[in-house]
């Protein structure tokens, strides 16, 4: 299964809502696309709804890691939004759980933006 | 003396497309060899990460080339190896992923996933015919 992703606007705050495999080829390449369309409309404040992702690589985590420093030279905010048990320990083994601001509650996360 | 192994052989060409067959592979595997399935899970990372290694940095993303593989399930451990057709790579030069300056590089965790996930690792350079990475994963009788 591919990855797929659809895009909705909260407030001021583009929820990504990714499903499927985020792993080196389609997956990497489609985020990075999304990412970058999403800055140069403007959007500079990005959640990453990871809740429905069933496979994610090295490759993936470094797309992660790509899109927050790319969201954050530019000024904005990257966060994490429910992540699964596999995605949350990949995070801790690669010492990224800091790196990100990582959230359960999609309110929450929303209210967060432009707070810290 | 140690029992012959059960073995598990297949060649494949060197395409990502082929990365959801192995896992496949590896489930059944590790299932057979007796792993849970959060071993099993480890396992799959660890010969997806392999795997890439040597699509795309062992053998140049040239699907005219192949990758080798090979499962030996023994009594206590599962032995897997993953031999490529490139020119190897020095494992004492491959960064820390985790240091300070590295931590938000994009690439270059695979490895580190892969000796986190695994209890053994070794990057064998075969001269004239490519790399070969041996893992082993032992069977822990209490899972």
């Amino acid at each position: 299964m591919s990855m797929k992703a659809t895009i909705r606007q909260v407030d001021s705050v583009t929820v990504v809502d990714i499903s499927g495999r985020i792993t080196l080829g389609e997956g990497c390449a489609q985020l990075r696309e999304l990412i970058r369309g999403q800055l140069t409309k403007g959007n500079k404040r990005v959640l990453i709804n990871l809740a429905d992702v069933t496979y994610i690589d090295s490759s993936g985590i470094g797309e992660l890691v790509s899109a927050y420093t790319a969201v954050t030279n530019q000024g904005g905010e990257l966060k994490l939004l429910k992540l699964t048990q596999k995605v949350h320990d990949l995070l801790q083994i690669t010492k990224l759980y800091t790196v990100f601001d990582v959230h359960d509650d999609e309110a929450k996360a929303i209210a967060s933006f432009g707070k810290s | 003396m140690t029992a012959e192994p059960s073995v598990v052989e297949v060649t494949l060409d060197s395409d990502l497309k082929n990365l959801e067959v192995v896992e496949e592979m590896v489930r059944r595997v590790a299932g057979t060899a007796g792993f849970g399935e959060e071993s099993e899970h480890q396992i799959e990372m660890a010969v997806h990460e392999s795997m890439i290694n040597a699509i795309w940095h062992g053998n140049k993303n040239d699907p005219s080339k192949s990758v080798w593989l090979r499962f030996e399930i023994y009594k206590d451990r599962l032995e897997i190896r993953v031999r490529d057709q490139g020119n190897g790579f020095n494992i004492s030069e491959v960064p820390d992923p985790c240091s300070a300056e590295n931590l938000l590089r994009v690439s270059g965790r695979g490895i580190y996933l892969i000796r986190t996930f695994m209890d053994e690792f070794h990057v064998k350079h075969l001269p004239g015919s490519g790399t070969e990475v041996t893992m082993v994963k032992r069977i822990d009788p209490a899972h």
